[in-house]
């Protein structure tokens, strides 16, 4: 079935023309149509334009394009609704952006067009991407695809839910305390987050400046590499992206993990892991060793106050970042005598509760009196938390842990306890406040009902090609990825 | 430990963000909450610890100071809810 190609076979058989991106295209629109009135994936999608591209990139094919120039030529991928694609609508899953139409293109969406592909549909999420569930998009609930009575996580819950129903090859999100992987986790895909400065943030609405990064959802380990060579790079535009040149990715796939040294850190098999999860992640460091890694226990000792730290920083970076929708310059407006209350009302009629929640925790702990005892702890706290893994990473070449503590939970289990809902993402928080990256990938199963379970592997910064090379062996060894939601 | 001195209507009116009174009270419960599970960040001894506020230090950035293209007019101003002869409408501001 074509949808269900990885790019890398989706590559292939365009470039002996077996295939057209058309029909590839039309494939992903046509696998839309069946089967995401139960995902709810996509907010929303223009068919004319997904095909114009693909028509476009057909062109380009028969003009003697290649993949050496083209990485990813022909190839449908489906944005977070959080990226500015020129001529889409952008709305964050939130009411306050109205009708917004993105008047340029991110940068990742401007590497992606030179590497050929085709920019489609707008993936839901949660709101500003503030949560875990995709249960705050204002406008529905993204479903897992392996039980759809079951959230697909979040914040990028579309992206990963589109990705494993296969209504895109691939997809980007944005992980500011494990958006990308967590869902990954949960629907079964590979998901990864760079370093932090590896991915341009231009045109990237923000929601923690110094915690996020965009990042891949895709099929298996190659593809991961393939679509994070073609994003990562300098960009004058974003001041905080990092000079580093960017490697080949694909080529440190050769499966070859002798003698890397893989951490495991005793602090992530607490209570309140699942048993399956544990058992799962275990016989998978177990299939490590036998391909050759040696895994060593390692300690983080800081890692129980990830969780607190990220919930100073985050709501104190978003509530000044959030500050820009005012219903003034664009976006939804409420009427008001005077500013102050246009201000006021627009806000509280346009954002929903959690991002109210944290536009007022993240407020409260930058005020005068509170600062020094919330927001500069915190980012001490953070310090120590980093330097836990730049001594890790000392003795290992990578950390492995459980992505989540459990599978996928049922729609409405958590959305009234924040504090439950905040816990859920308590493995991958600590690698973006160290800057570090990290990937999830597949290792197993649920039994009753059949969930996924996901891999986190993490890597030293601009680490990526190491923990690819690690999961992709691993990939290779065994058969999870293969599996596909039933659907 | 609960919030002390937290008052959800204060911090609101300092974000800007209009609450109903079941947004104020719901809110009020669920941050004391949130800010209660915060203070374990008392724990930690950070006497000597510098503050991180990125992971990846960079200083200083710069590009050339040079005139390029920037977005039109026109498209800068289609998102806008109320405009005026290419200006963005807003209430009254002084008397």
């Amino acid at each position: 079935m074509l949808h269900q190609l990885t790019i890398s076979d989706l590559s292939t058989k365009l470039a002996k023309r077996e295939v057209s991106a058309r029909e590839a295209m039309r494939a992903c629109l046509d696998q839309i149509q069946r089967v995401d009135g139960q995902v709810k994936a996509f907010l929303s999608h223009d068919e004319a334009d997904a095909l114009k591209q693909a028509d476009d990139a057909d062109k380009l094919i028969a003009g003697g394009a290649t993949q050496k120039t083209h990485p990813l030529l022909g190839v449908p991928l489906a944005m977070k609704d959080v990226l500015a694609v020129r001529g889409h609508p952008l709305n964050c899953a939130s009411k306050i952006l109205g009708n917004f139409i993105s008047p340029y293109d991110a940068t990742a969406i401007t590497k992606l067009r030179e590497a050929g592909a085709i920019i489609f549909g707008r993936l839901n999420m949660d709101e500003f991407a503030m949560g875990s569930s995709t249960e705050n998009s204002a406008f529905f609930t993204t479903r897992n695809p392996w039980d759809t009575s079951r959230i697909p996580g979040g914040s990028s819950g579309g992206s990963a839910a589109a990705v494993a129903a296969d209504e895109c090859f691939a997809a980007l999100g944005t992980d500011t305390g494990g958006s990308i992987r967590q869902p990954a986790a949960l629907c079964g895909c590979v998901g990864m987050k760079p370093t932090y400065g590896r991915v341009s943030r231009y045109g990237l609405v923000a929601f923690a400046s110094s915690l996020d990064q965009i990042g891949p959802f895709t099929k298996d380990v190659r593809d991961c590499a393939t679509l994070l060579g073609a994003i990562s790079g300098h960009d004058e535009r974003d001041s905080t992206s990092i000079p580093e040149p960017v490697p080949d990715y694909a080529a440190a796939l050769d499966g070859n993990i002798r003698g890397l040294k893989i951490g495991l850190p005793k602090e992530y098999f607490i209570s309140g892991l699942s048993q399956e999860v544990s058992d799962a992640v275990s016989v998978a460091v177990k299939k490590l060793t036998e391909l050759g890694a040696e895994v060593v226990e390692i300690f983080l000792p800081h890692t129980e106050y990830a969780a607190a730290t990220y919930y100073i920083i985050a709501p104190a970076e978003a509530s000044a970042n959030l500050a820009r929708f005012d219903g003034i310059r664009y976006g939804a407006r409420v009427a008001g005598a005077d500013p102050f209350e246009l201000y006021s009302k627009t806000r509280g009629q346009g954002f929903g509760a959690e991002v109210k929640r944290r536009i007022i925790l993240g407020t409260y702990v930058l005020s005068s009196g509170y600062y020094d005892a919330y927001y500069l702890r915190a980012q001490k706290v953070r310090t120590l938390i980093r330097q836990d893994f730049i001594k890790a990473f000392e003795k290992v070449d990578a950390i492995v842990t459980p992505t989540t503590p459990t599978p996928a939970f049922k729609i409405g289990e958590k959305s009234d306890d924040p504090i439950q809902m905040y816990l859920s993402d308590v493995f991958t928080i600590s690698c973006n406040l160290a800057g570090i990256c990290g990937l999830s990938l597949p290792c197993g199963f649920s039994a009753e009902p059949k969930l996924p379970i996901g891999l986190q592997l993490l890597g030293k910064p601009f680490g990526e090609s190491t923990i690819l090379k690690i999961a992709h062996a691993y990939e290779q060894a065994t058969s999870w990825h293969q599996e596909k939601p039933p659907l | 430990m609960s919030a002390q001195g937290f008052d959800v209507k204060y911090v609101a009116h300092l974000a800007r963000l209009a609450l109903t009174p079941e947004e104020e009270q719901k809110f009020q419960a669920q941050l004391g909450n949130i800010l209660g599970y915060i203070a374990k960040l008392n724990e930690p001894d950070v006497s000597n610890v510098e503050p991180t506020a990125h992971a990846v230090p960079l200083v200083n950035v710069t590009r050339p100071d040079v005139v390029r293209p920037s977005l039109p007019h026109d498209e800068a101003m289609r998102n806008a809810p109320s405009q005026i002869n290419g200006l963005f409408q807003v209430p009254k501001i002084v008397e």
